[in-house]
């Protein structure tokens, strides 16, 4: 208490700029006379008894320092004189000061930039009320092989009953079409458990959510709408609540609103943009009866109890899970060993795109680095223009303590101006650089410049300002008094030092900037590999619309509920396509086919049984299972090569065909004719189907991947809901949707449509992470390539500077100008080739790191190290080069003259 | 000639409280004085350092002053003691009469005390 009163008192004097010396003075002049006058008593003559007087009371320019020191606060005064001395110099050499802030700004905004996203995506915990209780449950079988097989509702009651969770949930999202507005519409719907508002902790804004014990088998009919579509459809009409909607032609009933703050959680943004939730039971009609074995393939997110960390849950969900083998044994085989697995939720968020956050903050980081660098080289170039100031100083008794602390605080300005300057940019064209990140990364919505961001930049800047000011201030700080003077500016003893200093930045420069140069051509080789990837099938000039069909739950008010009755429809529709001018060609299939146009998590995986396995032994493995119409493969372009495509003649009653590719012809047919060989894929209706055909491998789930198998089977035998119908010809992208709209509500007004994308559209946007970051990452190496290239620049300035009588000298001594070039580049040369020596080192580690970002290209591609070796050489000798000619053409005769 | 000692670092503090304590209001060649007084001028105060003393302890608030007239009628500042000082005087008196205690203790101990 009485540390903070002084303080107060000392600080409020250091504001005001009060000062007590008026009173100090006339205390000090009261005291000498009462002394004087003692002294006088005494008997001493006057004259001595007033020196009597001031010699008792000591030195009084001390007292007045003491008392100065006492009354407010010495180190903040200090650094304000420093602070003003800094502003001072730094405007006194504007153009070195705009340099250096501008480097700093380009170093620190960038990778302030970097952060703000990895904050949004990494760091940020999601928007639920203790996020560190979710999770997500993953049933593996990785004896067969099989992930994320999902759960079966006794399972999730274990689970719920096991005393790990406070809640578990099953989640399916989808689409419905919300019919009863002016257009039919199709919106992002999840079907939840009705635990699933209690696990993310939400409560609605109107109304209430769903009650978490609802034992209702089935569909409930309530749902619970976002705050988005209450406003957009509903007019956020106040008695809402309680009113029946119609969704694929089943009615439900809303009972809540949620909060307009609340964002789904899911992978995908359109998962992300959910906008009704209905509850389901999922264990009765329409979803299968409640056995152990049929697993539901949704997702399942649940919520710990209160203080059971991830990995002890983890801990007492494997001795659950050998429990329930022994207790259900049949349920269980061995040969598939069954597991569960926990992982935060916020983590399977993120997905795949952490590693490309994460090579990003290191390229960035590298670019910052090689700024401070840079600025630490520039400040040591000031510091032999400064050698005399300095030793001035410090013959009129400055100590170095003090000096160097000036020092630094002249180059922490330096740095945080930098870093200001950096954040403030980034401020003013955060609308622009958000554009240019890709819309697929999750959490985009979350990036925002706020206050965590301002203080990492601050933060960097100071850091920075400390690690790379220190060395320079103390080399600055350490001069011979007597040489640096009397040798008029001829460059100082201490000169060998800092150049030896400068050099050592150099090198370090011209290694990271390898680095990151390597590092971007390696991702620009992925990328143009991948872009140049046969896909095996032909984008171009196709369009795909897409389009859903109602789904009920009650079948008896399903007007497609056959692939006869759907038939009808698609062939009518494709017919009215074709009449559409300029389109030549139209397919249809179910939206899981449409090639790389959706993520990895939504693919449609069906067990696949061979005919003639055991299946009560073995877990069937799971495949990727594609509805399409004939005309599919052709519209495609995809290649037959054995067998034959579905004809017009597989029709609903006609025996079930199938189409293979050949990948899956080598993982399940290994070194047979696949063609006629029987299999079943169908969970629901174990009809044995003949595979007829076997296709040529296509890249449509992943470019990077060529060999998933997958299995097509015919839609005029196996209807499917979520459609996508294919265009190929001339068609205008942009009225396409609108036409097709026409068509489709001609046959039925009920049906909705959305979505038109070319496929090249779909495939250009599948590689928008890598393309994203492949940009980031050549745009962070060009920066630190010039950043480089100015270092040496100015390093080979500054030695042929200090050397410059040297070469008079030789000039004079009759060397050949050239010779003195060939002596200049020789050391640029010199610089460059222990910078990539050791970049090419520092390069295999890091290529090696992010070998997972790589495609086609080995980490340690040779072509790649050796042109960009090549590359830095050249930069770099035409950096010196400059300098190199300014050395040539030195005059002997003036030079020698004016020293 | 032996130099008079300098007053031990700290001590001082507890002389001016005391002091203050004593004779009530003060002023500053007054506290000196008495100081050098009360040690029988075995101390020598430079009696500079007495004023940057005095303002931290009344920014400390132990002790508070104004301008006041001297017994010859001059003016000066004088000095007295708030309540927290006294409050602050008392504990510290007992802690230095507890430590000189211990400390006479130990000078009075002799071999055959400790067998």
């Amino acid at each position: 208490m009485r540390f903070l009163r002084r303080f107060l008192i000392r600080f409020s004097n250091f504001a005001t700029r009060r000062s007590a010396d008026q009173r100090l003075q006339e205390e000090v002049a009261e005291h000498i006379a009462f002394q004087t006058e003692e002294n006088l008593r005494a008997g001493m003559p006057p004259a001595e008894a007033r020196r009597q007087a001031m010699l008792k009371l000591g030195a009084t320019e001390a007292i007045r320092q003491d008392y100065h020191a006492e009354q407010s606060l010495p180190f903040i005064e200090n650094l304000f004189f420093d602070l003003k001395y800094a502003v001072r110099m730094l405007l006194r050499s504007p153009g070195f000061a705009f340099i250096a802030i501008a480097t700093m700004a380009l170093g620190v905004g960038a990778s302030t930039a970097i952060y703000s996203v990895i904050d949004a995506t990494l760091l940020r915990p999601l928007p639920y009320p203790n996020p560190g209780e979710l999770v997500r449950i993953e049933a593996n079988l990785p004896g067969v092989g099989a992930h994320d097989i999902g759960l079966s509702i006794p399972e999730l009651r274990d689970l719920q009953n096991s005393g790990i969770f406070q809640y578990a949930s099953l989640s399916f999202f989808g689409t419905n079409n919300l019919t009863g507005s002016t257009q039919p519409t199709s919106i992002a719907s999840k079907s939840v458990s009705p635990s699933y508002f209690a696990v993310l902790g939400v409560n609605a804004q109107l109304g209430r959510t769903f009650d978490p014990h609802d034992p209702t088998p089935g569909f409930n009919n309530e749902v619970v709408i976002s705050d988005g579509l209450w406003k957009s459809a509903f007019g956020a009409d106040p008695h809402i609540l309680g009113k029946t909607l119609r969704l694929d032609n089943d009615p439900a009933q809303v009972v809540g609103v949620l909060p307009a703050s609340f964002r789904d959680q899911g992978q995908t943004s359109e998962e992300r943009s959910t906008d009704l939730w209905a509850a389901c039971g999922f264990f009765g009609d329409p979803a299968p009866p409640p056995m152990r074995s049929t697993r539901l393939p949704f997702e399942s997110i649940a919520r710990l109890q209160p203080g059971i960390s991830p990995e002890a849950a983890q801990d007492r969900l494997d001795a659950l899970v050998a429990s329930l083998k022994k207790e259900y044994p049949a349920d269980y085989p061995s040969k598939g060993a069954w597991t569960l697995h926990l992982t935060p939720l916020a983590e399977t968020l993120v997905g795949n795109v952490r590693q490309s956050l994460i090579l990003l903050f290191g390229a960035v980081g590298l670019v910052l680095l090689i700024s401070c660098v840079n600025v630490a080289n520039l400040l040591l170039a000031r510091a032999s223009s400064r050698g005399r100031e300095i030793a001035v100083r410090q013959a009129l008794g400055a100590q170095r303590s003090r000096l160097i602390r000036q020092l630094l605080t002249e180059i922490l300005l330096l740095f945080l101006l930098g870093g200001i300057a950096g954040f403030a940019i980034l401020f003013f064209t955060r609308k622009f650089l958000l554009q240019l990140i890709p819309e697929s990364l999750p959490r985009l919505n979350d990036i925002s410049i706020n206050w965590s961001v301002l203080a990492f930049a601050l933060a960097v800047s100071a850091i920075a300002g400390i690690v790379f000011g220190l060395a320079p201030a103390l080399l600055m700080s350490r001069f011979d008094l007597t040489g640096t003077l009397r040798q008029e500016g001829r460059g100082s003893s201490g000169s060998r030092e800092r150049s030896r200093a400068r050099q050592v930045l150099v090198v370090s420069e011209l290694a990271l900037s390898l680095v990151l140069m390597v590092a971007a051509g390696l991702l620009l080789r992925s990328f143009w590999d991948l872009f140049k990837v046969q896909p095996g099938f032909n984008p171009t000039r196709v369009v795909a619309v897409e389009n859903s069909l109602p789904n009920p739950n009650d079948p008896k008010t399903d007007v497609y509920r056959t692939a006869t009755q759907e038939g009808v429809l698609l062939r009518e529709v494709l017919r009215r396509n074709r009449t559409i001018p300029g389109v030549e060609e139209t397919a249809v299939s179910d939206q899981a086919a449409v090639p790389l146009g959706h993520s990895q998590s939504d693919r449609d995986m069906l067990p696949l049984v061979l005919e003639g396995q055991d299946v009560q032994s073995s877990q069937p493995p799971l495949i990727d299972t594609l509805i399409v119409s004939p005309e599919y493969f052709h519209v495609l372009g995809m290649t037959l090569l054995r067998g034959r495509l579905f004809v017009e003649q597989d029709l609903e009653d006609t025996p079930s065909v199938a189409v293979i590719n050949q990948a899956a012809a080598r993982t399940y047919w290994p070194n047979q004719d696949p063609v006629g060989k029987r299999a079943r894929s169908d969970r629901q209706k174990p009809v044995w189907t003949t595979i007829v055909g076997v296709i040529a491998d296509a890249r449509t789930e992943s470019l990077a991947d060529a060999g998933i198998p997958q299995v097509y089977l015919d839609i005029y035998q196996r209807p499917a809901k979520f459609l996508a119908f294919y265009l190929r010809g001339r068609v205008d992208p942009a009225a396409i949707s609108a036409q097709v709209r026409t068509q489709i509500q001609s046959v039925d007004p009920e049906l909705p449509v959305y979505r038109a994308e070319t496929l090249d559209d779909v495939l250009s946007s599948s590689l928008s992470v890598r393309r994203f970051s492949m940009q980031m990452v050549a745009a962070f190496a060009a920066t630190a390539l010039l950043l480089a290239a100015l270092g040496i620049y100015g390093t080979i300035s500054y030695l042929v500077n200090e050397q410059r009588r040297e070469i008079a000298i030789r000039l004079a001594l009759g060397a050949q100008r050239g010779q003195i070039l060939k002596m200049v580049l020789r050391r640029g040369l010199g610089l460059t080739a222990a910078g990539a020596a050791l970049g090419v080192a520092g390069a295999l580690i890091v290529s090696h790191l992010m070998a997972g970002l790589l495609f086609g290209v080995s980490p340690n591609d040779l072509f790649t190290l050796a042109g960009v070796t090549v590359a830095l050489t050249l930069v770099a000798l035409a950096a010196s080069y400059i300098p190199a000619l300014r050395a040539m053409r030195v005059d002997p005769i003036t030079m020698l003259h004016a020293e | 000639m032996k130099e008079k000692p300098d007053v031990l670092q700290g001590t001082l503090r507890l002389m001016v409280l005391k002091t203050l304590g004593v004779m009530g209001p003060q002023h500053g060649w007054g506290i000196a004085r008495r100081i050098e007084q009360i040690s029988g001028d075995l101390l020598a105060v430079n009696q500079g350092t007495l004023y940057p003393l005095l303002l931290k302890l009344e920014q400390q608030g132990s002790i508070a002053s104004g301008w006041g007239a001297s017994e010859n009628n001059r003016r000066a500042r004088f000095y007295r003691l708030t309540a927290a000082g006294r409050k602050e005087l008392h504990a510290e008196t007992r802690d230095w009469e507890q430590t000189a205690a211990i400390i006479a203790r130990f000078f009075k101990v002799k071999a055959e005390d400790l067998s």
